[in-house]
């Protein structure tokens, strides 16, 4: 039985107090799950950019009921999918469930997103009988398949993308079962350090298990379950009446990925939105069909990205399934954003999520304004380099990840080198990649000019050159925003794009379809640059306060020449604004605007 | 004359103890914090207490003129010399926004982009110089940093932490062009790998090394001025004090050194009453502090953030601090949930009872109606209201929309406040490994011994323990504290490659660098001691744990049995096919000082029977009831005296719960000992 309807909690029976210190207590399982994982974690993509996530889910329909708020944006409830796709595996082959069982699946068709992202999940039983279960995704760093990392630009199937689990016990009673093991480690590059993840990702469960097991000792299995229906009521009406706020109405926005890697054209998402009384209807029925290369999205992550994108324009709502309630999503069939098996899917998770958050955002700005933003940078920015250390005798994969501008907004300027809208990572420090790979950076600097220009501007983008000190390496990468910065709102001009150039043997080469290649060959001597896109701009550019642009101009941010042709803003050879110059510039861009408006 | 005066400087108050550490006889002040100036709030306090400067042989100060400084950018003008390529790594930060969800929030730089100049010149990560230093260059970029106003320079360059020789030569050339000395080498600070925090470390720190200089330079002044001529020591983040004179060398190491006052007396003064393991709890009007002690050491951390993208790593005390303090706000959310903070009606307007216009409950207010606070006694109150003003108040704001009767509502607005800190406990306890059931909780603060009996209830901790004087502590941990300096370097390398002659020998530098810098400090100590620690991971990890060792000449075997032992402890992972690696070697220097006696503060005017201390019986809320219940005065409890509560325990700035079936006892130094 669902616990909202039992009785007792119709009724009101559970005091408002208890709920709270539950609520409480459950987010405190799961944020110390986030934290013991990614502190015993070695992949530095759950260590560092802490890409990994833990939560609690319903016993019977496998919903969220809490998630660690330390995990990253991207599995807003996406591991619900995934745990729903155990329940019913579990159920259709009459599975036995033993205490100190962990599943383990990465499936991305059943509920998942990439194939890197690992899901463990693991029934959680109290005095012998199942009460939910918990479960956490951590992003391994390889899982074999055609490239290291498993950014695929151009798979056209999953099964080039690396190895495919579907739910099988890793853990039988709390024992490893090592033939399981021994197959995936044979699959996957740096087997070595996966030990280590696993038992990480399987110690921080074991955590999670020890204090929600605390939690109901203290309070009674009876109280935690009507709790838990309690808080998702609530979580629904409260997300319900944010949603009321919203005037009714119909509000498009749309968004390209460059291209699939494959075929180079450009992946349009249609988004509408549809806000009529407490409900948001999410329809992308026009977006492009399904492509040949991997930025196909499976539906999971298409959902979450819609989550996540609700959840950055109203963050305050807390996050278990009842948020969810009042946000209806068109299943978009035919589209690449629902890719069935076998279409290659390694681009989902980190770019197509990012655009379709973007398309979603170019929406709901159209309606509400004061609480949006323009176009973030929204790429992850994958660029992985997997080569030989003669010096070392070694291999290595080396990942890099970087951030970009955020978009203006009425509450300011973009943030200069955000991260990716799905992330909450650090970047890993010039200083540390230096000492594990044969590299040296020649750059690390803000990219002067990439922030869009607007009343509000965007934020900068970063520019970054990796030389080759020694041996030989093939890089790849997975960016997007190459062909088309962020766009702005309200009149704001859209970021810079996303630029990759890489110089082998003194002659540039850049990559066909802009932010995405693979396999490139590069050599001792070899520097590879790259910039990241600048947010997008918020409001008509000519109405920036001439001394903020000035001032931008001091800092470099743009040149002199930017300021006059992208704010109207005329400075002197000292940067001092001449302000009559200025004026001039500003009415006859005004009065050609509105001439344009009439034509 | 064996006098020393500890002078901690708080939010609202500045606290002083002055100690005879011969005769043990003490003297005690309180004043309002001066906050332009705290110097006057300082030379106040001292007043106040009758102090004669001339025959005190130290005043140990601990000042918030640097948090200050940072919280609210009232900074010198900084310039950096940084790696050709590198200007901008104080700005780009690592990739992070303000917070998980939502993509606003700004973020400025402490060194504006004008002020960052970069140099030719470049290390590899193994030390060896890929181009040469442009000596040229540094002079001309410190010059031109002089022309645009730059005050303090800070010279950051990449892989320093491995070989400063570039940085150590920049530094000279610049040094030789910088009259006011202000000059910082990101090494100097910290040398550890990790541009952009050791970046940011040495940039507050050249961005608050002249303003403390100042502002110790002015009290210094002050002080000699009144005859003083002894030695004026400044607390610091670590839990130790340094010398006045070099203090603002490593100004950063005193930014975070507020709450370290107060940890340093829970550990001292609990480790003398028999309880070397204690979680400190310091509650005051808008926070709540709390921190582990293990061993009577308080738990050191290199990787706190002052605020958003403000890494300061230098080892400070490990305190995790929540807005949960007296003045905190009760109020339902959208989901029609009761919420206690993080915001706070502050000192203006306040707590409802306060009088000053504060219309939203706090916890304070709550406290009030439930009869556990007096309301013809509160501190700070212009124009007290009547408790029935606070009654309503409760009843409209939260008691009707929860169907709840005000004084229902009052005890669900404390549960949920304890819930808060009790959370915040468990952060600092069973996240790292530890249960906090093997501890007792040291109450101090405002407001700490209100909550504490409720709070180690709620954490099933045995054991509470009231200080003598709960609102002194901090000034209590400033005599209390020893000299101290850490140093930390970067190793990085496996296990099994270290020999124990290279532990050995850089143990062996920190302690002759630590020794060394007391020396110079002339600070009277009575012996010296090293803790030294190690920072290990396995292979391939990214985040360290720290090992404490049980001495300086441990080699990698023995290493390699601690780690894997606190692996198991605060993971339950046990990892034996992967190779574990030594990142870095810590040493605290440490220079004791004499020991404090404390008898002295439990000094009053004992009554000769428990009765005799009861001033007053009142109708306190216990769990869903009014009991009545007898309130004593601190001052006036017999010694060694012993009761059962219910109980009101008042004085002059901090008011204890004891609730009904606990048991307390007044041990020789005057600590309440509350077993639940």
């Amino acid at each position: 039985m669902d616990p909202q309807d039992l009785p007792g909690v119709r009724a009101g029976v559970i005091d408002p107090i208890t709920l709270v210190v539950i609520q409480n207590g459950l987010q405190q399982v799961c944020n110390e799950m986030d934290l013991a994982f990614a502190r015993a974690a070695f992949s530095p993509v759950i260590s560092e950019a802490l890409d990994r996530s833990d939560g609690i889910y319903h016993r019977d329909t496998g919903e969220l009921v809490a998630q660690g708020e330390l995990g990253l944006p991207v599995f807003v409830g996406t591991m619900q999918f995934s745990t729903q796709a155990v329940i019913e595996r579990v159920r259709a082959q009459g599975t036995p469930l033993e205490e100190g069982d962990l599943f383990v699946v990465n499936d991305p068709y059943l509920g998942g997103t990439h194939l890197m992202d690992v899901r463990f999940v693991k029934p959680f039983f109290h005095q012998g009988r199942l009460f939910a279960w918990l479960a956490n995704t951590g992003h391994w760093p390889d899982i074999g398949g055609v490239v290291p990392g498993g950014f695929s630009a151009n798979a056209t199937e999953v099964e080039q993308e690396g190895l495919r689990l579907p739910p099988v016990k890793l853990y039988k009673r709390g024992v490893l079962d090592q033939e399981i093991l021994a197959i995936i480690l044979s699959n996957i590059r740096i087997a070595d350090q996966r030990i280590g993840d696993i038992k990480a990702q399987a110690a921080a469960l074991a955590i999670g298990e020890k204090r929600l097991a605390a939690l109901i000792d203290r309070y009674g299995a009876d109280t935690v379950e009507q709790a838990i229906g309690e808080l998702k009521a609530r979580a629904a009406r409260q997300m319900r009446a944010t949603i009321a706020a919203i005037p009714d109405g119909t509000y498009e926005g749309e968004a390209f990925v460059d291209s699939d890697g494959v075929v180079d054209a450009p992946l349009r998402i249609a988004m509408r939105i549809d806000k009529r009384g407490e409900t948001l209807t999410f329809d992308m029925s026009g977006s492009s069909p399904p492509c040949r290369g991997p930025m196909n999205s499976v539906i999971a992550t298409t959902k979450s990205s819609i989550y996540l994108a609700v959840k950055h324009v109203f963050p305050d709502v807390p996050i278990n399934a009842g948020t969810f309630e009042p946000l209806r999503i068109v299943e978009p069939r035919g589209t690449f954003l629902y890719a069935e098996y076998p279409r290659p899917v390694s681009g989902c998770a980190a770019e197509v999520s990012q655009r379709i958050a973007e398309s979603v955002f170019a929406a709901l700005v159209k309606a509400i304004p004061d609480r949006l933003f323009a176009a973030p940078a929204g790429t992850s920015g994958n660029l992985s380099v997997g080569g030989y250390d003669p010096e070392r005798g070694r291999s290595y994969v080396m990942y890099v990840i970087s951030g970009g501008g955020y978009g203006g907004s009425l509450h300011g300027d973009g943030l200069s080198n955000g991260c990716s809208t799905i992330g909450i990572s650090k970047t890993t420090p010039i200083e540390v990649m230096e000492q594990y790979y044969p590299v040296l950076f020649e750059e690390y600097s803000l990219a002067e000019g990439s922030g869009g220009a607007g009343e509000l501007r965007g934020g900068l983008g970063v520019n970054y050159k990796i030389r080759l000190r020694r041996g030989e390496a093939r890089a790849s990468m997975v960016m997007d925003h190459g062909r088309f910065g962020p766009q702005g709102a309200v009149g704001g001009a859209a970021g810079g794009v996303n630029r990759v150039r890489i110089v082998r043997g003194g002659v540039p080469y850049v990559p066909p379809h802009l932010s995405k290649d693979q396999g490139i060959a590069i050599g001792a001597g070899d520097l590879i640059e790259v910039t990241t896109p600048g947010g997008g701009g918020f409001g008509d550019p000519y109405r920036r306060a001439p001394e903020r642009v000035a001032r931008d101009v001091a800092r470099g941010y743009y040149t002199r020449e930017e300021a006059a042709a992208r704010f109207g803003v005329v400075l002197d050879a000292e940067g001092r604004i001449d302000a009559a110059a200025t004026a001039a510039r500003r009415a006859v861009a005004h009065a050609s605007a509105r001439t344009t408006e009439k034509a | 004359m064996n006098k020393i005066a500890g002078v901690d400087v708080g939010g609202t108050f500045t606290d002083l103890v002055l100690i005879d550490e011969d005769s043990g006889a003490l003297d005690l002040a309180k004043v309002l914090t001066t906050p332009d100036n705290q110097a006057f709030g300082v030379l106040a306090a001292l007043e106040a207490a009758g102090a004669a400067l001339g025959e005190l042989a130290a005043i140990v100060h601990g000042t918030t003129t640097t948090t200050n400084a940072m919280l609210e950018r009232r900074i010198a003008r900084v310039g950096l010399i940084t790696t050709r390529g590198f200007r901008d790594v104080l700005e780009l930060g690592r990739r992070t926004r303000p917070r998980p969800y939502g993509l606003l929030g700004s973020f400025a730089p402490l060194v504006e982009r004008e002020l960052r100049i970069e140099v030719d010149e470049r290390m590899d990560a193994e030390g060896r110089v890929v181009r040469p230093l442009d000596e040229a260059a540094v002079a001309r970029a410190a010059d031109r940093l002089a022309a645009l106003g730059a005050e303090s320079v800070v010279i950051h360059f990449l892989h320093s932490y491995v070989n400063p020789a570039h940085e150590l030569r920049a530094a000279e050339i610049v040094r030789g062009r910088w009259p006011s000395g202000y000059v910082t080498a990101g090494h100097a600070i910290i040398s550890e790998y990790r541009e952009y925090e050791r970046g940011v470390t040495a940039a507050v720190n050249a961005a608050v090394r002249p303003v403390l200089q100042r502002y110790l330079d002015r009290l210094r002044g002050e002080l000699a001025a009144r005859g003083f001529r002894r030695e004026l020591l400044v607390m610091q983040g670590n839990g130790g004090t340094v010398a006045a004179s070099i203090a603002a060398e490593t100004a950063v190491n005193t930014v975070m050194s507020g709450p370290a006052s107060g940890v340093i007396a829970a550990a001292y003064t609990a480790a003398q009453a028999g309880f070397p393991n204690v979680v400190s709890y310091d509650m005051g009007g808008t926070s709540t502090d709390v921190a582990l002690i293990q061993n009577g050491l308080p738990q050191v951390s290199s990787e706190l953030e002052l605020e958003y993208a403000m890494p300061i790593h230098v080892p400070m005390v490990d305190v995790h601090t929540i807005g949960a303090g007296g003045g905190s706000v009760a109020h339902l959310n959208e989901a029609g949930l009761l919420q206690v903070g993080p915001q706070s009606a502050g000192a203006a307007p306040g707590p409802i009872c306060y009088g000053r216009g504060g219309a939203r409950v706090t916890i304070t207010d709550a406290n009030l109606l439930l009869g556990r606070l007096d309301p013809r006694r509160l501190l700070a109150v212009d124009r007290p209201v009547a408790l029935d003003a606070v009654r309503e108040a409760v009843d409209r704001e939260l008691g009707r929309p929860l169907g709840l009767a005000p004084e229902q509502a009052a005890a669900a607005v404390l549960r949920v406040a304890n819930d808060n800190m009790a959370g915040a406990i468990r952060m600092v306890s069973l996240a790292r490994g530890h249960d906090p059931r093997d501890f007792a909780l040291f109450a101090f603060g405002g407001a700490g011994p209100l909550h504490a009996v409720a709070l180690a209830r709620e954490l099933g901790i045995p054991r509470v323990l009231i200080p003598a004087r709960p609102g002194l502590t901090n000034a209590l941990g400033c005599v209390a504290a020893d000299v101290r300096h850490d140093f930390v370097r970067t190793i990085n390398r496996p296990l099994p490659a270290v020999s124990a002659d290279v532990v050995r020998g850089i143990f062996a530098a920190q302690i002759a660098e630590g020794r060394a810098m007391i020396e110079r400090e002339r600070a009277r100590v009575e012996g010296i001691e090293c803790i030294h620690r190690a920072d290990m991971q396995f292979q391939g990890q990214s985040h360290i744990l720290t090992v404490r060792l049980p001495g300086a000449g441990v080699g990698p075997a023995e290493l390699h049995r601690l780690f894997e032992e606190a692996y198991w402890q605060r993971f339950g992972v046990e990892l034996n096919e992967i190779r574990p690696v030594l990142v870095g070697l810590h040493t605290a220097v440490i220079g004791k000082r004499p020991a404090v006696p404390l008898t002295a503060l439990a000094a009053g005017t004992p009554g000769a029977a428990l009765a005799d201390a009861e001033i007053d019986r009142r109708a306190v809320w216990f769990d869903g009831e009014r009991v009545a219940t007898p309130v004593y005065r601190r001052e006036r409890l017999p010694r060694g005296v012993a009761f059962a509560g219910p109980a009101i325990v008042e004085q002059l700035d901090a008011t204890a719960v004891i609730e009904p079936g606990n048991r307390v006892e007044m041990d020789v130094l005057g600590n309440l000992v509350v077993t639940l």
